[in-house]
Parts: C-alpha cells; structure tokens; sequence
C-alpha cells in the first residue's frame, strides 16, 4: 500500500487544483475566467490554487491584451501533464489492489 | 480514501475533461427543424423546375433561365437563414438551461473550425453560380458542408462526424450522378438531418 501512495501527488491534494489540471490538460489552454466559470469558484480561490500550480512548474502563464483587458491565459507544462498522468494511474491502481 | 469515491473522483475528471474541451449544447431540435426547411425548399424548388405534374425526367424550364435561378437562389438563401437562426436560438436556450456559456473556449473553436470549410465552400459556389457550372453546386454544397461538420466534430459530441461523413459520400454520389442534384440535396440536408436531430434529441436534450 505504501508503494502506490508515493505516486500521489501533494500538488493534486486539493480537488480544485486536479480540476483545473485536468482542464488544461484536455485543452490547449484556457484563460482565467473560462476556468473561473466552468469551475464555478471565486477569483482568489482560483487565484490562489493557480500560484501554488505555477509553484510547481505544472503550469504555464501567457498574459496577453484583448484591447486594453489583460487577458491571462494558462496550460498544462510537459512537466504538469506528466505529473496528472501519474496521478490519475496512482488512482487506478490502489482500485486494482483494493480488488485482490 | 474509498473505492467508490475514487471511482466518482475518476469519472468526474473524465467528464470535466470532456465538458471544457467539447461544446454540448448544441440543440437536436433545431436539426429536425433544419431538415423540415429544406424539405419544404426542396419541394418549391421542384415545383419551380418542373411544373406541378413532372417526374424527373420533364422539365418545364431549365435552370440556366435566369427568373428561375434567381428563385432557386432565393429559397437557398432564406432555408439556409432560417436553419442558422433557429439553430442560434436553440442553442442558446439549451446552453441557459443547462446553465452553461455559450459563448466560451469550446464554443469559439467549434465556430472558427466550422466556418472555415463552411466559408470556403459559400465563396465556391457562389463563382460556380457566377461561371455558370450549376450542374456541380448542389454535390458542392453537400461536400462542403460534411466536411465543416467533420472538421466541427472535434469540439462537441462524435455524432456529428458522421453526419458529416455522410454528407461527403452524398455529395461524392452526386458529382456521379449529374442532373440529379435535388434528390441528394433533398436527402442529404431534409432527411438526413431529422434522422440526425431525432437521434440526438432522444441521446443528449432529455
């Protein structure tokens, strides 16, 4: 049992956080107030499990103008994705062991 | 933590993925209504050619008259207006039940994916009207739109694709088949899209 817990990641603890991972990984990216709507949480929330991604390196920030707005985009970085991969097979597998 | 609630923390990852990356408010009954447009234009435009009494093979005029072009022109035009209007509003009115944005990433790259093809073919056939080819604009338009809708399919539910698919091999059949474009035309955008608006009101709007 210990073995497959060392795959979980502390960064994914959170459900908001595995989310919004989620999210960028299906996309190519996604600004901040699609994600703020689809997610249904409030700015500093989201604001707040965004830095502690970026943190990490698992995302990638592109700010950006539309007109005089900043428009702040976010995706998943190689080292992210990989990090959700992992995470999502460290789930899978304690179902499996639970199972024998 | 549980099995069963990783197997819920698994599944709605899934369905989270799917929901940001696939627009799925599009609205079945606003194909059926689509094909019941282009059934009733397709009707009026045979009558036009071929007078009240004509089979297939009589024509009372031919297309190449310029009053009956226009016509011919007129009733596209407003079948095509009338399907996009009542698709927006479908649409619309799903997206707010299901309390979602219809404006949002997914819907964006449906919209950019589907006009390019969409646009392309509008411009295409609107030269062929102009060079005079009319025999070739009723597989053209079928062509063009299977493949927007193919091209669309990325970002909302697979079905789509293979309506799309479907179109293309219409059109293809019909480029075969000149003289007959208004029997693929009518089976391709009148029948085909209620098959299609039936199916997906039954799957997804219920």
């Amino acid at each position: 049992m210990k073995l497959v817990l060392d795959h979980f990641d502390k960064a994914f603890e959170n459900r908001i956080r595995l989310q919004i991972m989620s999210v960028l990984v299906a996309n190519e990216n996604y600004d901040f107030n699609s994600l703020k709507e689809l997610l249904e949480v409030t700015d500093g929330n989201l604001a707040s499990h965004l830095k502690a991604l970026e943190k990490e390196d698992y995302i990638i920030i592109y700010k950006s103008f539309q007109g005089k707005k900043p428009n702040t985009t976010y995706a998943a970085s190689e080292k992210g994705r990989a990090a959700f991969i992992k995470h999502l097979q460290a789930l899978e597998n304690l179902i499996k062991q639970q199972k024998i | 933590m549980k099995e069963k609630e990783i197997y819920t923390e698994l599944s709605s990852i899934r369905h989270l993925m799917e929901r940001s990356a696939k627009f799925i408010s599009l609205s079945g009954l606003s194909g059926i209504l689509a094909g019941i447009y282009a059934l009733i234009g397709a009707a009026l435009g045979y009558y036009l050619v071929y007078g009240p009494y004509g089979g297939l093979q009589y024509r009372n005029y031919y297309i190449s008259e310029q009053e009956v072009l226009w016509k011919l022109f007129l009733i596209a035009i407003v079948v095509l207006i009338l399907s996009l209007a009542t698709c927006i509003v479908l649409t619309i009115r799903k997206a707010k039940k299901k309390n979602q944005n219809v404006w949002n990433p997914s819907s964006k790259k449906l919209l950019t994916s589907v006009s390019i093809p969409l646009l392309t073919g509008g411009i295409f056939i609107l030269i062929l009207l102009l060079r005079g080819y009319y025999g070739v604009i009723a597989p053209a338009s079928l062509i063009f739109y299977g493949l927007s809708l193919v091209a669309g399919s990325t970002y909302t539910y697979t079905d789509v694709k293979w309506l799309g698919i479907l179109e293309i091999i219409l059109g293809l059949f019909a480029t075969l088949v000149p003289g007959y474009g208004i029997v693929f035309w009518t089976i391709g955008f009148g029948i085909l899209h209620i098959v299609y608006g039936t199916i997906m009101h039954f799957k997804y709007d219920r």
